[in-house]
């Protein structure tokens, strides 16, 4: 009998903590907002990120339970990569609870939300792209061009050229044509190649194609009369297929073009068909779907039917593989951040920290199952992009191949003119420096 | 043209039961002003009142040229960019010029690029001008992204906004700018009031019934023509400053593009031509329709179709929609208001 009771008294007070316990463990949640895009003009872009994205976010909440526990959440707001959509979702999103990281994948989204974000104090992440000056975690504390900002990605072109000419020395003399996109983001990189250029001893010429670039007849003839020793394309959408089929026209060698970060996809290259054979394309994650932390996915997640991609074939992908990388690095600032703060939802300023303490070195990125997907990254509070690596990929007519080392651009010589720039944007905003210590104050409420 | 009638009846209307035609702004301002601060959230400012007040005063600036004056344009968007950039350059580059003052400036360097491309109303008429129109959207775009000066030489060529300073006092937060865009917003819309309902506004409309009969009666058509091109591009260059300033805080080309020119026209279309009150009517058809489907699209269904069927779905079910009720009400919003208020008038003064 009064075993009974007892047996009848404990299970009483375990079903009364669970019931307590319940709301408690649904409130840790960390929540995503997704200003996705999956129509428009730049839906394949949109799509494979977001897919990529979602995709993670689903692996490490269906094998791991979320991270440490807490349940990852996220919804999609439709942008079509206008800002103004863009604003909207933002202010419609960011009632939700446990925001951790807006993670737009626009230019102009991520400048209308700066004085946003950090009046509200969440990270923003801007992936291989946004504002180069951001990198400066001392003027931008709440922006994270991570892995890649534009100079870094001109650097990193112009170093593998100098490797497959035989040295930096070599470049000398060496003439180098930039076809850019004209448009702001097509813009961004003509000072620091004119730099480069004089540093180096090469020269360079930069040729706009006007937006959308689906005629690019009179640039390429202006090309073969140059006759370059290599060609820069600096892309955006069609732009990319027409560069290729319209160099094949007039007898530019594809193999001397050289992809930048948004010109680098399968979307790029299969339209062009046959002429893209041989095309060279720089970017910060290799494509493929051999990498363990893609195989999971397929396995874990496509085989519970909750994969994101409508086309499988596109699984492992340029794209599809970003957003993967993209997962991978929020869902480890949250753990990073997680060791300091708890294993329970955190307020948006802790996961800034988090992402300013996010250091994944090779063997780190190997464990993560990501080995040869991406290198490594090194987050500071006053280095925000944290010094990707990136490495070159040529396409062969059906899939990319993997053609050079992990590449380091050169920091040392961007960092004083990131510098410079993000302290003139401080000075024109009344912006005070912020320093070590100010990083580590963090607000524990949102 | 059936929206003169409308106006017309409004006027009777308004006469026969005596209540002053000021009233109602008057109520519907002081309540922008007082009360609609005192409760809208942040959500409500950011993504609804700032892009309708800039959206409403586009509408007013064309629908002086479109609606009154009867010339079509597709420029709106360049104008609403000249404006823009003009303002954050006067901001930037002449040392402690008020802010008022570059707002002016911005909305005279819109009204002169007005003139310049509303040269072709010479000549030209209805779909051959709107056509013309289309060189002062391309043109001013690929200015603005060609020659970075206009960016202040921006690695990306977006540039950020200024703080709004009026007379040392910041516009700041949410409810500052809203309250920012709503001043200027409810000057602007006073004096275009004052505008159409004086000889000028009248010549407007006589050109646009019959430019021949206007010119026998010696209404100067060339001079008034350009006028109006003139004082609708400063409206919309305001707009522009509104938009940029006040309600993205960023400024960059492709935010002007040809969408946002006939996403302009359709505010006038669905709001009704030749109305002040059209513009607002339809803006805030416009820009709250929208959200409203795709808050209920992914409130009912976001859990079964991603984002993009969702949006695709929206698409088809606004086209719609625009379409059934431009069939069924032609003369826009302001004829459906009018009618409905003239019926409950009516029942209110049989009962």
């Amino acid at each position: 009998m009064s075993f009974f009771t007892t047996v009848k008294a404990v299970a009483l007070s375990a079903a009364l903590a669970v019931s307590v316990a319940l709301p408690a463990a649904h409130a840790d949640e960390q929540y995503f907002p997704l200003q996705s895009y999956r129509v428009g003009p730049y839906a394949a872009g949109g799509t494979g990120f977001f897919g990529g994205f979602i995709d993670y976010l689903n692996l490490i909440n269906i094998r791991d339970g979320g991270v440490n526990g807490v349940k990852l959440t996220w919804d999609e707001c439709e942008t079509q990569y206008e800002v103004e959509r863009g604003v909207e979702c933002y202010e419609r999103q960011k009632s939700h609870a446990g925001a951790a990281a807006w993670n737009p994948l626009s230019v102009g989204i991520a400048y209308a939300m700066i004085d946003r974000i950090t009046a509200d104090k969440v990270p923003l992440i801007t992936v291989n792209h946004g504002r180069t000056d951001s990198t400066d975690g001392r003027v931008f504390p709440y922006v994270f061009p991570l892995l890649l900002n534009p100079y870094s990605e001109t650097s990193g072109i112009v170093n593998y050229i100098a490797a497959k000419e035989g040295g930096i020395d070599k470049l000398k003399g060496k003439k180098i044509v930039v076809l850019y996109h004209g448009s702001p983001y097509g813009k961004e990189t003509i000072p620091i190649y004119e730099l480069l250029a004089q540093k180096y001893g090469f020269t360079v010429q930069q040729i706009e194609v006007p937006h959308p670039g689906n005629e690019q007849q009179s640039q390429w003839l202006t090309i073969r009369r140059t006759k370059p020793d290599f060609v820069v394309l600096r892309g955006w959408g069609v732009m990319n297929p027409v560069a290729l089929k319209t160099a094949v026209k007039v007898g530019y060698p594809v193999d001397h073009i050289v992809g930048n970060v948004w010109s680098n996809s399968e979307e790029d290259v299969i339209p062009a068909g046959d002429a893209a054979k041989g095309y060279t394309a720089i970017t910060t994650q290799a494509s493929g779907n051999s990498y363990p932390v893609v195989q999971e996915i397929v396995k874990t997640v496509y085989g519970a039917g909750k994969g994101n991609l409508e086309d499988k074939s596109r699984i492992g992908s340029v794209y599809h593989n970003l957003g993967i990388v993209n997962g991978i690095l929020n869902v480890e600032a949250i753990r990073i951040a997680q060791e300091k703060f708890g294993h329970r939802t955190l307020t948006g300023d802790e996961v800034r920290w988090g992402f300013e303490h996010l250091k994944l070195d090779p063997a780190k990125v190997e464990a993560l199952g990501a080995k040869d997907l991406f290198h490594s990254i090194n987050v500071s509070w006053d280095n925000h992009e944290g010094e990707g690596y990136v490495t070159f990929q040529q396409w062969d007519g059906k899939k990319w191949n993997v053609v050079s080392d992990w590449i380091a651009p050169d920091w040392a010589l961007l960092r004083p003119i990131i510098e410079k720039s993000a302290e003139a944007y401080a000075a024109e905003k009344g912006i005070k420096l912020r320093t070590a210590a100010d990083a580590d104050a963090v607000a524990a409420t949102n | 043209m059936s929206a003169i009638a409308t106006d017309l009846s409004a006027t009777e209307l308004s006469k026969g039961t005596s209540l002053p035609s000021w009233l109602a702004p008057l109520l519907v301002v002081s309540f922008a002003y007082i009360v609609v601060p005192l409760v809208g959230g942040s959500y409500l400012f950011e993504a609804i009142l700032l892009p309708f007040l800039a959206l409403s005063l586009a509408g007013v600036g064309l629908n002086i040229l479109t609606g009154y004056a009867g010339q079509v344009s597709l420029g709106s968007a360049a104008f609403m960019a000249a404006g823009a950039f003009a303002a954050y350059n006067f901001n930037l580059r002449v040392e402690g010029l008020p802010l008022v003052a570059s707002i002016v400036f911005s909305g005279i360097v819109a009204a002169a690029i007005g003139i310049v491309f509303g040269l072709p109303s010479l000549r030209l008429r209805g779909f051959y001008l709107a056509v013309s129109t289309l060189a002062a959207q391309f043109f001013v775009q690929w200015a603005l992204t060609k020659f970075s000066w206009f960016s202040n030489d921006s690695a990306s060529g977006v540039i950020d906004a200024p703080k709004l300073f009026i007379a040392g006092f910041e516009f700041d937060g949410a409810v500052g700018r809203y309250l920012f865009a709503l001043t200027v917003v409810v000057i602007i819309t006073f004096l275009a009031h004052r505008l159409v309902i004086s000889q000028t506004g009248r010549n407007f409309i006589a050109i646009r019934d019959n430019e021949t009969a206007a010119r026998i009666i010696g209404i100067p058509v060339l001079k008034t023509k350009l006028l109006a091109f003139a004082i609708s591009s400063f409206i919309i260059g305001v707009a522009g400053v509104i938009w940029a300033f006040a309600y993205l805080r960023t400024v960059e080309p492709a935010g002007f593009d040809l969408d946002r020119s006939f996403q302009i026209l359709f505010v006038i279309i669905i709001g009704g031509l030749a109305s002040i009150r059209g513009a607002f009517l339809g803006a805030a058809l416009i820009v709250v329709f929208p959200l409203a489907l795709s808050r209920l699209g992914s409130f009912l269904l976001g859990d079964v179709f991603d984002s993009g069927v969702l949006d695709m779905s929206q698409r088809i079910v606004l086209g719609a929609l625009i379409i059934l009720f431009l069939i069924l009400e032609p003369d826009g919003l302001v004829a459906l208001w009018d009618r409905v208020r003239r019926r409950l008038l009516l029942a209110w003064q049989s009962s």
